[in-house]
């Protein structure tokens, strides 16, 4: 029997919305219980945002997460046009659809990089990160950013997609089609993407329900929740696609979900753009909204986005409350973790795409007992986790 | 069903392919025409309402006295979040958006863009916003 430690991973994850420490038992390289704590790195955008008036706290809103920013600003303009009582045209519903499914592309793109990287597939991480290029490319050719795109305004959208940009964008989409295509087949059949991937934290379907998980992560388990289907917002009610669900629940059912999903993104982004209505592309907003409160749901790419506003009818928010993808997935995570290996904790903890960047990561292993410590970066312990492997 | 090699023939077809990246600053990527860039005002246009500063996430804009009957705003690129709500707000196009993207300076003060002074008749012009 080997002597119990207690492994903290964190609490410096800066790139997320909501930071975390994970402090992991361990039997050896067993991981027996996980300990989450979160809000280290609590930027006060909610409060912030009552003192900036409804335009300002858009730009505010979309910095939530560099990733899936279209997806909260969205969920925000939803929220105030609700209140105002404002119908957006159907030109600006359709250019929510398409850029919110572009995002995805790149977000899902992105996920397949990371996680390839933190399995030791650096191959794979710099593939799709080019095809990721892209898409980053049609974005910046609509809205003018790679990133934060600020197509969205309070009543509409701010630009317009042209004849020659909608060619542009369709004549990508076939190529990034088969790239996804090619990835699914890829992730399916490698040695190294199964050996890393399959059967690892394994994710029922009643646990998955139990921990309120949401996206990508709760399909892999088998649960059919899309909010784009069960609540659609924008034009998503006239787009034709179905909800991919796998029922593995392990790290490679949630590969396969949002590879599959780029696929489904795809046929939207088609169907969209062939059949974008004619019309003006935003309503006069008021400066002032009435009082009044609303919640709005969105399928971010990493899970159902939730926001909430209360008006109290001046030019800004009395209140406003967020609910990112994350929060509902995190503690999912450390569930799913229990009886894995120390090996297996980089890729378990990118699974549920939770807003990773490259930075280095102070990891600082603790003997119980003795109270010896042991300091890690983020870097060594993936690399501590191929090695593992490699054995 | 498990297989090595998958992405073998992909390596080879890169082998010959142009690479992804560029050599910057030798060759750049272009920009798309109506890119986010830096914002530049058109001062005979300006009526001094400050809707841009009111509106400007970033607190980038603040509005001058130049010595005629309303202020006008001075840009600090510094802040700027180059959403071009600046533009967007403003009733008189008196904002611009160029494409202009390589900002970096070595002082906060290369950063500013100050409306000229309006004491007396001049040639229209682009206002003193250059940098290197």
């Amino acid at each position: 029997m080997m002597a119990k430690y207690t492994l903290p991973v964190g609490p410096q994850h800066p790139a997320l919305k909501e930071p975390e420490s994970f402090w992991f038992k361990v039997e050896g390289e067993v991981i027996v219980d996980v300990d989450i704590r979160l809000g280290y790195n609590h930027r006060g955008i909610e409060k912030a945002c009552e003192s900036r008036n409804y335009i300002q706290c858009l730009y505010l809103i979309e910095r939530i997460c560099g990733i899936c920013s279209h997806s909260h600003t969205t969920a925000f303009a939803q929220c105030v046009e609700e209140i105002a009582g404002l119908e957006i045209p159907a030109r600006a519903k359709y250019i929510r659809v398409i850029v919110g499914e572009l995002e995805r592309l790149h977000s899902h793109l992105l996920w397949l990089g990371v996680a390839g990287h933190e399995i030791g597939f650096d191959t794979l991480f710099m593939y799709s990160w080019r095809d990721r290029e892209a898409v980053l490319d049609l974005l910046e050719l609509i809205t003018g950013n790679r990133v934060n795109y600020a197509i969205n305004t309070i009543g509409g959208v701010r630009r317009d997609i042209d004849g020659p940009k909608r060619e542009q964008i369709l004549s990508q989409l076939d190529l990034l089609a088969d790239r996804a295509k090619f990835y699914a087949d890829l992730v399916t059949t490698d040695s190294t993407c199964l050996a890393r991937l399959e059967n690892v934290a394994k994710f029922s379907a009643e646990q998955a329900r139990a921990f309120g998980t949401v996206g990508p992560t709760a399909r892999a388990s088998g649960i059919d929740l899309d909010v784009r289907r069960d609540d659609p917002y924008a034009a998503y009610g006239e787009m034709p696609f179905k909800v991919i669900i796998s029922d593995r629940g392990d790290l490679l059912g949630r590969a396969i979900v949002r590879l599959e999903e780029i696929g489904e993104s795809i046929k939207i982004l088609k169907y969209a753009l062939q059949n974008l209505p004619d019309g003006p592309l935003t309503v006069k907003a008021p400066r002032k909204v009435p009082a009044g409160e609303a919640v709005s749901r969105y399928e971010a790419p990493r899970g159902e986005d939730i926001h909430y506003v209360r008006a109290d009818g001046s030019d800004h928010p009395e209140r406003v409350k967020v609910r990112a993808p994350t929060m509902a997935n995190i503690y999912a995570i450390g569930e799913s973790m229990k009886g894995s290996y120390v090996a297996d904790i980089p890729i378990i903890i990118a699974s549920i795409d939770p807003c990773f960047s490259c930075t280095d990561r102070m990891i600082k292993i603790v003997r119980q007992e003795s109270g010896e410590a042991r300091t890690m970066t983020w870097e060594e312990l993936r690399q501590y986790g191929i090695r593992w492997y490699q054995q | 069903m498990s297989r090595i090699g998958k992405v073998i023939p992909e390596l080879f077809k890169s082998l010959t392919s142009a690479p992804a990246t560029v050599d910057f600053p030798k060759s750049a990527v272009p920009v798309p025409p109506d890119y986010r860039g830096k914002p530049v005002l058109i001062q005979e246009k300006c009526t001094g309402c400050g809707l841009c500063q009111r509106d400007c996430p970033a607190a980038a804009i603040e509005m001058v006295d130049v010595g005629a009957k309303r202020p006008k705003p001075a840009f600090d690129y510094g802040r700027c979040a180059f959403c071009a709500q600046c533009a967007e707000s403003c009733r008189s196009d008196a904002i611009v958006i160029t494409g202009e993207h390589h900002l970096a300076a070595f002082s906060r003060e290369a950063l500013r863009a100050a409306p000229r002074p309006e004491k007396k008749e001049e040639e229209p012009q682009e206002p003193a916003a250059e940098q290197e």
